[in-house]
């Protein structure tokens, strides 16, 4: 775990004065400033800016400089300053994700940052699951998933900065390269990438916006339901069921695995709110591709966390520990295979 | 030369033991954060305590199916190298009965050690 000393929180804490007091016109007062839980690189801190007597609840979203990014988080996750600009496009197309408010300057020295509002509920899945004030909002989180994932594929892509385009082949190439990077021998991600390769689906003619990692964990919820989709950085254009058929990998049902869509509805439930919202009809085989890539996704990405610490990129137990959840992914590609083959 | 009781596995179990029952209240109460992290920990040990137990006989059992299956001796990593790189080509798949015999037996026996819980 990296040290943050309160230097570095007055820091941030001068910088996002200056920063705010620019963007309203005003002086800002910046109060109760936190650094969330969150990687050493991508850091994500809570504030509030006190301008003209009203308060503002804010999210400060921060790549400090000089941060060493493994080879594979550059390739796959986009800069904060792209992120921005998808935030934006999604929001003003009506997205429930944050209202993006500003970036800072290479002048600030904050780093790759932006600031957006702070939207209200909680991400933590077994609240979520089992804590009864969202006993009346579980029913209804299958189906709002599905709207707002409509809603995302909708976006204009005209309003998008350059996105990398990643289509089944590219995230299957992306996967081998990543397993042979780490040096150890997979026979049953391997057998699930082969398996893979011979059925992808075809690119599309139009691919949209697809958000990268749209899974339990990264959405909030109160007790109304969902409020807002987060965790932009791995959006991308491509194939829109990715999303569906990530949503519904074993590994986000946090125990509830009778309930494939994030631990809280069917498919069918998921799908039937997505198509009614404007997406397209879900093919059912296509879906079944993208949860079987998602399983193997996930697995190599277990894989991937433990190596950041292995190869001393940053030092964590808890990165460390993921690796051996690796298998519970291996167990799944096995079920899944026999289920679709 | 083996060493005195404990054993590896006793010994792991004792520190998640106290750790589990003794440090992670502690922690729970005063650091949060820590707290977490002392489970993670705690979660681990576990692990390493089914490893010790139960990895040898799973590495054996392993290693002999490969080497039926692949018709020759060698290393356990050798023959999943060999193992990976034929599934990778494709000159195996999942409708080699035995091979999937193989990775359903090696997948229960990695499971029961990292998380048997899980379903």
């Amino acid at each position: 775990m990296s040290v943050h000393t309160s230097t570095e929180t007055e820091t941030v804490a001068r910088i996002l004065a200056e920063a705010t007091s620019r963007h309203f016109g005003s002086p800002a007062a910046i109060e109760a400033l936190s650094r969330q839980s969150g990687g050493a690189s991508r850091q994500t801190w809570s504030f509030d800016a006190v301008v003209k007597g009203e308060r503002h609840a804010l999210i400060l979203r921060r790549d400090p400089p000089a941060q060493r990014k493994t080879e594979r988080e550059r390739a796959v996750a986009i800069d904060r300053a792209t992120e921005f600009r998808v935030l934006r496009a999604a929001y003003d197309s009506g997205v429930r994700s944050p209202e993006p408010l500003f970036e800072l300057t290479p002048e600030d020295r904050l780093g790759e940052a932006y600031v957006m509002r702070r939207v209200g509920g909680i991400a933590i899945a077994r609240k979520l699951l089992r804590d009864p004030p969202y006993e009346a909002a579980r029913g209804k989180i299958a189906g709002q998933l599905g709207e707002i994932l409509a809603h995302i594929h909708a976006t204009e892509p005209a309003t998008l900065p350059p996105l990398p385009r990643r289509e089944a082949a590219d995230h299957i190439a992306e996967l081998r390269r990543s397993l042979d990077a780490l040096g150890q021998p997979q026979p049953v991600f391997e057998l699930a990438l082969t398996w893979l390769d011979r059925r992808k689906p075809a690119p599309l003619d139009r691919p949209v916006l697809v958000h990268g990692d749209y899974r339990t964990g990264n959405y909030l919820v109160d007790e109304t339901g969902v409020t807002t989709i987060l965790d932009w950085e791995l959006a991308h254009l491509g194939d829109p069921v990715e999303d569906l058929g990530w949503l519904c990998v074993k590994s986000w049902r946090f125990g509830a695995i009778d309930k494939p869509a994030g631990g809280f509805g069917s498919r069918a439930e998921l799908w039937a709110a997505y198509e009614r919202a404007g997406g397209g009809t879900v093919d059912p085989v296509r879906a079944h591709w993208w949860e079987v890539f998602g399983t193997a996704h996930w697995g190599i990405i277990c894989l991937n966390q433990a190596f950041k610490h292995l190869s001393g990129s940053i030092k964590s137990m808890e990165h460390a520990s993921i690796g051996r959840r690796a298998v519970e992914t291996e167990v799944d590609l096995l079920q899944l295979l026999k289920q679709g083959a | 030369m083996a060493q005195d009781r404990p054993t590896a596995a006793e010994l792991l179990t004792a520190i998640a033991d106290f750790l589990r029952e003794e440090a992670m209240p502690a922690l729970d109460r005063t650091e949060p954060r820590l707290g977490f992290q002392m489970r993670v920990a705690v979660n681990s040990l576990a692990i390493l305590e089914r490893e010790v137990r139960l990895g040898p006989a799973a590495d054996a059992r392993e290693h002999e199916r490969l080497v039926g299956l692949l018709g020759h001796e060698a290393p356990l990593d050798e023959l999943n190298r060999e193992l990976a790189r034929q599934l990778r080509t494709g000159e195996r798949d999942e409708s080699d009965a035995p091979l999937m015999a193989h990775l359903e037996a090696t997948i229960a026996d990695k499971i029961a050690i990292a998380n048997p819980k899980w379903r």
